[in-house]
């Protein structure tokens, strides 16, 4: 009964007009649900119930859908290993077909976004230069310019996005995992996303034209350098010539 | 030593110019100019040769930057910003970086040199502070170098908002709300200095002028006046063998000095070459041009304004609303009341000291820190707050580097910014009471020489050895501060001047310098029999070097 309506689950998420988009969902079989059930069951279901209807410790995941679940086990922030303030970036627990199956699971509870397609995430496709202004004016805040990542207030932090994937950037935009707000396609338009991704993925790959990058983290870092590599080795050479100076010459 | 002959061409040319300028004389008496060897007397030349070049690197900037706030469409070498709009002066500044042949390194080498020298300032008047080097006759020419600091942050700030960037234009904004929190005026100051509302268009020509005519020409005019002054008044020196408040011993100009120093001016250019040629700094591409709506994580201001970003940053949200107007304190305080805090101390210190010790004597030989303990003590507090305030200012970046909690460290430091200084006080000075007490018993006792001697009797004693004539010299350096006049006269008569009030609170301040005094110790010779033997051999052997050293 449960995979009878789990598989209508799919079918509908499948075709129903908001995740319409998702050509990932369309290729979940009967048996990912399956197999996403029984991964549920042993490694989520203690927090977010047994029909992921969420607990006292861990939300529910009807509606979530497909990408949240990417996102969350992909990146190893699920499961999660201590509930805190904020789930830290690990290494995966599962692998990407147990991801897929999860994601497949999830997505048949009652549907969701759905994991972006690879165009969608292209970053060779994306526009840069208005990826920039979008970064700045709406990511910048929490991840830093240059995406190094920033603290909040609370105990958590903006995770820096050095190591993230176009499809995890992209599906954080649109579920807002943890303290991150959701950027829904009216907000941030599928073409303005690819933009963002293709803003971020060319910043990080780019060398740095002036050096040691310094981490880019802007005057901290600038000033820690600055005291003691100029001022201390300059200081270290005031010291060394007047030692090796003869008295009174 | 006999002088070889001048050779002839190198005389001729001297003739030529001394029938000219009468400068053999000048020249001799100049160029025979002695400086003290210590290393702490380069820290100042520090700040002079960085400001060279930074007055040479940014010459050549200005022969690209072009401080419009003019919009246009970026279509330089740095493709990733194709098709953004910016201001002219983001444009140039993106152009210097990655279209002027050398562009990036000159710009970093400003920028470089520009943390060098305002640290160099730093270090310096820590120095001159802390041996007590601006005493009289220095006093003007430390308030010279207190401005010289004070228009360097100022020239900081406004070069740090040229480039136009993001992170510029979030310094601007600070700035504007600085200038808006000003009560009554300040709505005014902030539409004269922008020109109108924030951002406009006339904020980054009128800070390039600023940046570089009016600061710079008025620093390098006081820092000719201050290497005047300095020229005039000669160096202080270490307290030390043979040295003494009417000679300066050391190093004469030429040629000993002139190739240390000529030596030493190549080292910060080296270094600040190196900085500028292999560490990244002010990336501002990666920051993208400035928009009021936009802001970026992680946003400081250069070092020397990281202490008022602190400040702002921990400051309790306080404000007062009355009759539809609103009074800021929390911009009005931490932003100017802070800096006027640490900037008032620091520029009246000389004159506080001396009204408060009464010692209008000439000083040419400094004090160790550890025999002026209230003065080393304040001023240790001093850096505490510093320290801490520029701490502060770094907050979000201590917190996401070390996974502290964000408002953890703003409680932290609202405790720490007021206890941080009692304690270093407390501290400092028993430091420095404790040291006295090491020189005293040191120069009239000698010092422990780790020898053990058993004496006839049985019993066992430690033999002390007198200290080298130098080290004498030093231990028994301090001079005592001078005791006020006398509040109450032989006929009971209490003095007008301490009286009144200021004169109560200057004896109260009076006392408090001069209460924990630990005597000098004087030197006892042979007296104390055994154990007190005379100069300890290894001492002359020292002494025997450094005489061949000398020849």
């Amino acid at each position: 009964m449960l995979l009878a309506l789990a598989v209508i689950g799919v079918v509908y998420a499948a075709l129903s007009p908001e995740t319409g988009r998702a050509e990932a969902t369309v290729s979940a079989s009967v048996k990912d649900v399956t197999e996403g059930k029984r991964l549920f069951d042993q490694s989520c279901a203690s927090c977010h119930g047994l029909n992921a209807e969420g607990t006292k410790t861990g939300p529910s995941l009807i509606g979530v859908g497909a990408a949240a679940v990417d996102f969350q086990v992909g990146t190893g922030r699920m499961p999660a290993a201590n509930p805190g303030a904020q789930m830290p970036r690990k290494r995966p627990v599962f692998d990407d077909q147990q991801t897929k199956a999860l994601a497949a699971y999830v997505a048949s509870l009652g549907g969701g976004p759905a994991i972006p397609s690879k165009e969608q995430v292209d970053p060779a496709t994306g526009d840069a230069a208005l990826g920039q202004s979008l970064f700045i004016t709406n990511c910048a805040q929490c991840h830093n310019f240059a995406g190094g990542g920033g603290a909040l207030t609370g105990g958590k932090k903006a995770p820096d996005l050095h190591e993230t994937t176009p499809s995890h950037i992209y599906s954080a935009m649109i579920t807002g995992p943890q303290a991150m707000p959701v950027f829904n396609d009216t907000t941030v338009t599928p073409e303005q996303k690819r933009a963002i991704i293709a803003y971020i993925v060319e910043t990080r790959e780019e060398p740095n034209p002036g050096g040691f990058g310094l981490d880019r983290l802007g005057p901290v870092s600038e000033g820690l350098v600055g005291w003691v590599v100029g001022l201390g080795l300059i200081v270290a050479a005031a010291v060394w010539i007047t030692a090796k100076q003869r008295e009174n010459d | 030593m006999t002088t070889p002959p001048t050779p002839k061409a190198l005389g001729g040319v001297g003739t030529y110019i001394d029938d000219r300028f009468h400068s053999a004389r000048f020249a001799g008496v100049n160029l025979r100019k002695v400086f003290p060897n210590h290393w702490s007397f380069m820290l100042g030349e520090i700040a002079l040769y960085s400001f060279i070049i930074i007055l040479l690197s940014g010459t050549f900037l200005t022969f690209w930057f072009n401080p419009s706030m003019h919009e246009v469409v970026y279509d330089g070498s740095y493709t990733k910003l194709h098709g953004v709009t910016m201001s002219q002066a983001y444009e140039s500044t993106l152009r210097i970086s990655f279209d002027v042949r050398g562009g990036l390194l000159m710009r970093q080498v400003h920028h470089w040199a520009a943390l060098i020298f305002i640290a160099a300032m730093f270090v310096h008047m820590l120095r001159v502070f802390f041996t007590g080097a601006f005493r009289k006759p220095r006093e003007l020419n430390w308030l010279i170098g207190a401005t010289l600091l004070i228009l360097g942050f100022v020239e900081g700030l406004l070069g740090y908002s040229l480039p136009d960037d993001l992170l510029s234009g979030m310094g601007l904004r600070i700035a504007e709300g600085v200038l808006l929190s000003i009560p009554v005026v300040g709505t005014y100051l902030m539409f004269f200095l922008f020109g109108g509302e924030f951002p406009g268009h006339d904020i980054i020509p009128r800070f390039f002028t600023l940046h570089v005519l009016l600061i710079p020409g008025i620093m390098l005019a006081l820092v000719v006046a201050h290497f005047m002054i300095l020229w005039h008044q000669k160096h202080t020196q270490y307290p030390g063998k043979g040295k003494k408040e009417s000679n300066v011993i050391g190093t004469p100009m030429y040629p000993a000095f002139a190739v240390k120093a000529g030596a030493f001016f190549f080292f910060v250019f080296g270094v600040t070459a190196l900085l500028g040629a292999f560490a990244q700094i002010n990336p501002v591409w990666l920051y993208g041009p400035f928009t009021p709506a936009a802001i970026s994580s992680g946003s400081q201001p250069d070092f020397y304004m990281g202490w008022l970003e602190g400040s702002l940053r921990v400051f309790p949200a306080w404000e007062i609303n009355a009759f539809g107007y609103t009074l800021a304190l929390s911009v009005l305080i931490p932003a100017l009341g802070i800096p006027g805090l640490v900037f008032t101390p620091l520029i009246i210190w000389p004159f506080l000291e001396q009204w408060v010790t009464g010692d209008k004597r000439q000083h040419h030989v400094v004090d160790r820190p550890r025999n002026a303990p209230v003065r080393t003590a304040f001023g240790m507090s001093g850096v505490t707050l510093y320290g801490l305030l520029w701490l502060a200012g770094a907050n979000d970046v201590i917190s996401e580097r070390l996974d502290v909690p964000l408002y953890g460290t703003t409680w932290f430091f609202r405790f720490a910014l007021i206890l941080g200084p009692i304690i270093a006080f407390i501290v400092t000075k028993r430091i420095c009471l404790g040291l006295q007490r090491r020189d005293a018993a040191a120069a009239s006792h000698g010092y422990e020489s780790g020898i053990i001697k058993q004496l006839p009797s049985g019993e066992f004693i430690e033999v002390h050895q007198l200290l080298t004539e130098d080290a004498e010299t030093v231990a028994v350096a301090k001079k005592e501060v001078p005791a006020l006049a006398a509040a109450v006269d032989g006929d009971g008569v209490p003095s007008p001047g301490s009286r009144s009030m200021m004169g109560r609170v200057r004896s109260r301040l009076h006392n408090f310098v001069v209460k924990d005094d630990i005597p000098v110790g004087e030197p006892h010779g042979n007296g104390h029999g055994d154990g007190h033997g005379g100069r300890p051999e290894l001492g002359e052997a020292e002494a025997e070097e450094r005489k061949e050293l000398r020849h």
